[in-house]
């Protein structure tokens, strides 16, 4: 028998990679805030569901929601169609309305029964393992683990078996409709399972953590690595870590288990953000740095070379203060240029006059030579 | 009809809901109009759930439930909020619709975390602060209307004075940079005037409904005229006239929450506006595109296909 917190965390990680997979494809594909759209109007397809079936745990209630969360792509597309309304202000009036109307139906026709509207929008991860699935006497684990599980399965699937599709529809639309590949049919076949997975996921998280698990996983990810499959991997692994380190949160805490899965996806995200190889903020303000020092430095050594050329009667040693004059630099900001050029072994100084050395002459052509590119490479 | 009316004048709980709804509608209506051209529309729905943790926090530290306590904790996190959108977008290859995602829903998660938190404090009775997640137009007192009234007030009147400033903002940043404006200093205003807008309107619709409030009554003004003086004015009205019709249903029909009610009165607003607006609507195109054919047809023009 697996302890409750066990279980906790296991349809937690179930939830996350299931999000993540599907989510790597709304990142990519600018769709993030279909995401929100969709978790939210998915309440309507599950009341109506309801009203049809009068069964809380129907099936139906599943496919109403998924179908809902395709009608709302399909209200936003003819919304944006008419020219008249940009995109995203399609998707802010459309998902409050069929959200209102949800709303306004459960209070005005289920106010008796389950369906509340706290629990829709924020979940509760931590009465998940109380619902059991039992099958002739036999207790098999909590059913939010089946249903999930085999929303995770089906997303699996659908990615493995159409990665190519997927691939060429989400960077090159184009020549994918040109080699037959029809980007609506992929694009509404991904909507119907972010749909799915919404639903199945908000029963556990809630409609808003939907959203941190569907976008703050792939974000993470795309900011780590260039490949599609290696980022659909790594998206899964930051799921099952704000998974399980927000399900050691709430413990410590005690407070919401989906709320802490949420900030700490926030706070990997935000390591990612900073940190990342290349992609960060830090690396790309050291780059930056350094773009603008080398910059610096081809101009110096080029400025040398010229004056090299055209005077060679004079020696070739230049007296620092007339240089520092011709190139118009603050005095700090000149010096500390002068002084990395003769670090890197660019110049020469003594006493106040200073050389190019033969590095430097070089720089100094390829500098002249190639413009920009020069400044971008690594001396 | 006649009893409808005869409420609203003089049913005091009745008329105190209707004028803190119209007064939310006409300041949402205003600044939601530049977010819509901004093509910030999203913007709003990432601040009215960002400001959840500052709600939870302005609590948190000062102990206070005074809404003019919680309101500048929320106006602090939604500022916060959009500055790391900002930066978010602007600093790495994450792009603008990604970080809305993020920003909202980890700082929605973590409102949650820390209201989850203090329910659990000893002696502490949160009761009040989750009426800021759904909202409850029919708790709306005198004194909350007064200080929506107040809040709007200001902000309108800054709107009114900066006019030229957000109009350069809105259709030609660049331009206005040429010309010596500080248009990032004039962004900053604008957005925080967005800020406390949400801000007044979480109380009476709630965090999931307050986007539509910004984006629904500028898109409906929108259809009916290329000016933004006229487009504001319009987005106002039809942001105020929603909140008293949303009002009024919820009081007239039982069971009716009032939130959810202003939300499909606005929508109704905005389907007929896409569809009947003289020159601009689906409807007038169309019509448009008629005559256009028969006219062709009847120089001599053959059908096409």
């Amino acid at each position: 028998m697996v302890s409750p917190q066990v279980e906790i965390m296991l349809i937690a990680s179930v939830v996350a990679v299931a999000c993540a997979l599907v989510g790597v494809f709304l990142v990519l594909r600018n769709m993030a805030m279909m995401s929100d759209a969709i978790s939210h109007s998915v309440l309507l397809g599950i009341v109506l569901a309801f009203f049809l079936t009068r069964d809380l745990s129907s099936p139906a209630l599943i496919i109403g929601a998924a179908m809902m969360g395709v009608i709302t792509v399909v209200l936003v597309e003819l919304l944006h169609q008419t020219r008249l309304v940009h995109e995203d202000a399609a998707i802010g009036i459309v998902f409050p309305l069929l959200f209102s109307i949800a709303v306004i139906l459960i209070s005005r026709h289920a106010a008796n029964i389950h369906l509340d509207t706290d629990a829709v929008l924020l979940g509760e991860l931590a009465f998940a393992p109380f619902d059991r699935f039992v099958y002739q006497g036999v207790d098999l684990g909590p059913k939010a683990l089946y249903i999930m599980g085999a929303i995770l399965l089906v997303n699996f699937f659908f990615i493995s078996l159409f990665f190519k599709e997927l691939k060429l529809v989400t960077f090159d639309p184009q020549l994918a409709a040109v080699l037959g590949i029809s980007p609506i049919v992929v694009h509404y076949a991904l909507m119907t399972l972010v749909s799915v997975t919404a639903v199945g996921a908000f029963d556990a998280v809630g409609s808003i953590l939907v959203v941190a698990l569907m976008i703050a996983p792939p974000a993470t990810a795309y900011l780590l690595t260039d490949r599609l499959h290696v980022m659909i991997a790594l998206s899964a692994l930051v799921g099952i870590l704000s998974a399980i380190g927000g399900f050691g949160m709430a413990y410590y805490l005690d407070a919401s288990i989906a709320g802490s899965m949420a900030t700490v996806a926030g706070i990997i995200f935000a390591l990612a953000f900073l940190f990342a190889p290349e992609r960060g903020v830090v690396a790309g303000t050291r780059r930056r740095m350094e773009q603008r020092w080398n910059f610096a430095l081809v101009t110096l050594t080029i400025h040398l070379w010229h004056r090299e050329k055209s005077a060679p009667v004079v020696g070739k040693a230049y007296a620092i203060q007339e240089l520092r004059q011709h190139l118009r630099w603050s005095t700090a900001y000149f010096a500390s240029v002068v002084e990395r050029a003769i670090r890197r072994g660019l110049l020469t100084q003594r006493d106040d006059y200073v050389q190019l050395t033969e590095k430097g002459r070089r720089l100094a052509r390829e500098g002249h030579g190639m413009g920009e590119r020069a400044t971008s490479e690594p001396l | 009809m006649k009893e409808l009316f005869l409420a609203l004048f003089f049913d005091h709980t009745l008329r105190t809901v209707a004028m803190g709804a119209a007064a939310l509608g006409i300041v949402s209506g205003a600044l939601g109009s530049f977010a819509v051209l901004r093509r910030q529309s999203l913007l709003g729905d990432a601040i009215s759930h960002a400001a959840l943790p500052g709600i939870a926090l302005a609590f948190l530290l000062t102990g206070s439930k005074s809404a003019l306590v919680l309101l500048f904790g929320a106006a602090m996190a939604g500022a916060l909020a959009t500055w790391l959108v900002t930066q978010i977008a602007g600093l790495t290859r994450v792009k603008y619709d990604s970080a809305l995602g993020i920003i909202l829903s980890v700082f929605f998660g973590f409102g949650l975390v820390l209201l989850t938190y203090i329910q659990k404090l000893p002696n502490s009775n949160q009761a009040g602060l989750e009426k800021f997640l759904f909202g409850q137009a029919a708790a709306i007192v005198e004194k909350d209307v007064l200080l929506m009234a107040g809040l709007g007030l200001v902000a309108l009147f800054l709107l009114f004075l900066f006019w030229k400033e957000f109009k350069l903002l809105s259709f030609d940043r660049d331009f206005g940079t040429t010309l010596g404006y500080p248009m990032a200093l004039i962004d900053f205003v604008l957005t925080t005037l967005l800020v406390l807008a949400i801000v007044i309107g979480l109380q009476t619709v709630g965090v999931v409904l307050m986007s539509a409030m910004l984006i629904a009554p500028a898109v409906a003004a929108r259809q009916w005229t290329d000016h933004l003086g006229i487009m504001v004015l319009l987005a106002a009205f039809f942001g105020a006239f929603a909140g008293v019709a949303g009002t009024v249903a919820s009081s007239t029909i039982s069971r009716m929450p009032a939130g959810p009610a202003i939300v499909v009165a606005v929508s109704i607003l905005v389907i007929i506006s896409i569809l009947f607006a003289p020159r601009r609507g689906v409807i007038w195109q169309r019509g448009r595109d008629y005559l256009m054919r028969q006219r062709f047809r009847a120089m001599g023009g053959k059908k096409n296909g």
